[in-house]
């Protein structure tokens, strides 16, 4: 088409302008679907509305222990698709009071015939509980590799919030356990690292 | 609105070039126009025939006519070429036909981009229709395509889904790109923007939408290729993601997608109903507002969608709320529709019928999507057929009804003939009657407790579930009656006058019918 080519050439500039805008737009928002991940995470963890529980607690101050309360803190344990360990809490469930440092133990076994690694993932319901269950220490801030038949009692120790809503007198924390493979496969190791990063 | 058109023949007039390669390298909007309604209603009838395949099956309980699998494979597709393939590219094929007449343009503001956004569809959709022949068949979890059924669980197909959505969602972008260049660019002289005709507003509107939430789709489904081929775990928790965050990107996609879905019909049907009821449209402006209003609100109400998901009650109330707050600028377009048909000289020739069934029924499904709104019962209806029967009575009665109106409308306009009115008003009825039998049983069944997307069902449900299956027969037979009529009018039927509607308004009425290759290369003075 060659019709009135001289008027047309203000319009090509804004054409140019609009495209700009747009694209400009296209790409803004796919980096913020993306963007969406981080911050996903971060609501999460202000919220504990995933049952996430949180990187490692350093407590600032020991809590005082509140002696005339008492919660019960149920203990959960599953395998993740094509995990084959034997994988269980020592004990069920613990009567612990606020403020109080606990020290409870999971059991795994490798029963198959080659190494491999775990990763524990966290959950804990009700979800509101979360932001009130602090881990000092987990085995789940760490992969857990396992020779051939070897076993292991790997240990958590938890302290629940003084602060724990009154109406909440039961918390269940919940592991799944999954296959991380064997430790020499490089993708799976930079994957265990998120993992370490994300799942506390 | 008057308009002094130009329309004598030019010193090198052109014509369309001959044979295949005008379709294939053309850059006239009325030409892709045209491809993109063909293209459009090949993907309907080839969707409606996926759903004629789910409701033979679910004609009876137990397992008749399909495996478990491919039933999963036929509703997951019907969606997807529904969403994407029909109802999608037929709304820009009316704004490609429509947009440069109705703002006195010559052309769209990109043409040759027009030529590639259109090619590129059927490209995805090969792709896209060619997973139902590959190993492990075709993609099997829902057109929503939550992670993990489509990442963990997913069919080997799901990466070629996956490149078919990139595609499309390009070709869609650079749509938007083109119908906002062309809006803000090519206006007639004197066509301020709120002197421009709705359906260019809510197209406009659209097309913004559109460039806001394509690319998050196009995100998403980078991160589920991610997930599956490249070993990181966006929304695998063993990895410590989460499959919960798909669902709150891709619903942050979905929810305006619905919104793309029906506003480009708004404005259609604010022409209709105005030209049928030889009256200005009642309330312009706040026409405009409300569309506005809706297309801002539909980014903060993606979460509606999840409410079992297990959200705070904080995130249940505000989600709730926010998205009864859209029936009321709805409910202001609704009003205005029923205003401007008030005392007016109505007549009901097929664009009409469409239209006047379009507010009815779009009204019944916006109600049923309040009942869906109020988060406590969400958790008796969701995933039930009360769902389905409430997006299929916005989507067909919405888009599809805004569509058919569309194209009766303007029809005249595009083929220079009347189409045969006795014929369409035909396809009318049937197609009510069809709909209504084949989605009203469905509030029943989901509110009686029957699953979406399970291909067998419980004893009780036979009598609703055969009545509905009947009526998607019926709606399903009616639809190649419409081929027909469009097909007799293009052969011929009585010459269609420049205005063939005399309460029509608009600049694409001063053009001659059919309307010529090229119109509007000198533009119109709008005062």
């Amino acid at each position: 088409m060659s019709e009135q080519t001289g008027e047309k050439t203000p319009e090509r500039k804004s054409n140019a302008r609009v495209i700009g805008w747009c694209l400009s737009g296209v790409v803004g928002m796919f980096a913020f679907g993306f963007a969406l991940v981080p911050l996903y995470e971060v609501f999460c963890e202000i919220t504990g509305i995933n049952g996430k529980t949180g990187g490692r607690y350093e407590a600032s101050a020991t809590q005082q222990v509140d002696e005339n309360r008492t919660v019960t803190v149920q203990f959960l344990a599953s395998n993740g698709p094509g995990m084959t360990w034997k994988f269980r809490p020592v004990v069920r469930s613990v009567q612990v009071h606020p403020g109080e440092s606990v020290t409870i133990n999971y059991y795994a076994e490798n029963p198959t015939d080659q190494p491999m690694v775990g990763q524990a993932v966290p959950s804990l319901a009700p979800s509101e509980g979360t932001l009130f269950f602090h881990k000092t220490e987990c085995f789940c801030f760490n992969q857990q590799p396992l020779e051939a038949g070897e076993s292991v009692e790997m240990p958590l120790i938890f302290i629940v919030d003084r602060d724990l809503p009154e109406h909440i007198t039961k918390l269940t924390l919940s592991y799944t356990l999954y296959d991380q493979g064997k430790q020499a496969e490089v993708s799976k190791s930079d994957r265990a690292q998120t993992t370490t990063n994300n799942n506390g | 609105m008057s308009a002094v058109a130009d329309t004598h023949t030019q010193d090198h007039h052109h014509g369309p070039a001959k044979g295949i390669s005008r379709w294939l390298l053309t850059t006239n909007h009325k030409d892709i126009g045209s491809m993109y309604l063909i293209f459009s209603f090949a993907m309907f009838l080839l969707g409606g025939s996926m759903a004629m395949v789910i409701r033979a099956e679910l004609f009876q309980p137990g397992l008749q006519i399909v495996e478990p699998e491919f039933f999963n494979q036929m509703t997951t597709m019907h969606g997807l070429i529904m969403v994407f393939g029909a109802v999608m590219p037929a709304f820009v094929g009316l704004a490609n036909w429509m947009l440069p007449l109705m703002v006195g343009a010559p052309d769209m503001a990109l043409p040759r981009m027009n030529n590639w956004s259109f090619w590129l569809l059927p490209c995805a959709f090969l792709i896209l229709v060619s997973t139902l022949f590959m190993q492990g068949g075709a993609p099997d979890f829902g057109w929503t395509f939550y992670a993990p059924l489509s990442t963990t669980y997913g069919p080997p197909s799901t990466t070629f889904f996956i490149f078919a959505v990139h595609i499309m969602g390009v070709s869609s972008i650079m749509g938007a790109i083109n119908v906002i260049a062309t809006i803000l660019n090519m206006r007639a002289p004197g066509m301020t923007l709120m002197k421009m005709p709705l359906f260019v507003w809510t197209w406009l509107i659209t097309a913004f939408l559109l460039i806001a939430v394509m690319p998050v789709l196009a995100g998403v489904v980078t991160m589920m290729l991610m997930d599956i081929h490249f070993g990181t775990s966006f929304f695998d928790a063993s990895g410590g993601g989460d499959p919960v965050l798909f669902q709150h990107v891709f619903w942050f996609f979905g929810h305006p997608e619905v919104y793309i879905m029906i506003l480009p019909a708004f404005g259609a049907i604010s022409h209709i109903v105005s030209a049928f009821s030889r009256k200005p449209l009642f309330g312009y402006a706040s026409m405009v507002y409300a569309v506005g209003a809706i297309a801002i609100m539909s980014f903060m109400v993606w979460a509606h969608h999840m409410f079992t998901v297990g959200m705070p009650l904080a995130g249940q109330l505000f989600f709730m709320y926010a998205t009864m707050l859209i029936a009321v600028p709805t409910g202001v377009k609704v009003f205005n529709w029923v205003t401007t048909m008030f005392r007016g000289s109505l007549s009901f020739e097929a664009p009409m019928l469409f239209s006047v069934a379009f507010i009815i029924l779009f009204t019944i499904g916006g109600f049923s999507g309040l009942m869906l709104a109020i988060a406590p019962a969400d958790f008796q209806y969701h995933d039930t057929y009360f769902v389905v029967a409430h997006f299929h009575y916005v989507l067909v009665p919405g888009a599809i009804f805004g569509i058919f109106a569309s194209a009766y409308f303007w029809l005249p306009k595009w083929t220079g003939h009347m189409y045969d009115e006795t014929l369409a008003k035909t396809h009318f009825w049937l197609s009510f009657i069809g709909m209504n039998l084949a989605f009203f049983p469905m509030h029943f069944l989901g509110l009686a407790g029957m699953p979406r997307r399970i291909p067998d069902y419980a004893l009780q449900f036979t009598d609703f579930n055969m009545i509905s299956s009947i009526g998607a027969f019926m709606f399903g037979a009616t639809q190649l009656l419409f081929l027909f009529i469009v097909v007799k009018c293009v052969k011929g039927g009585k010459k269609a006058p420049a205005k063939p509607w005399d309460g029509a308004e608009g600049l694409e009425w001063t053009v001659p019918s059919p309307a010529p290759y090229h119109t509007f290369s000198t533009p119109p003075e709008v005062k």
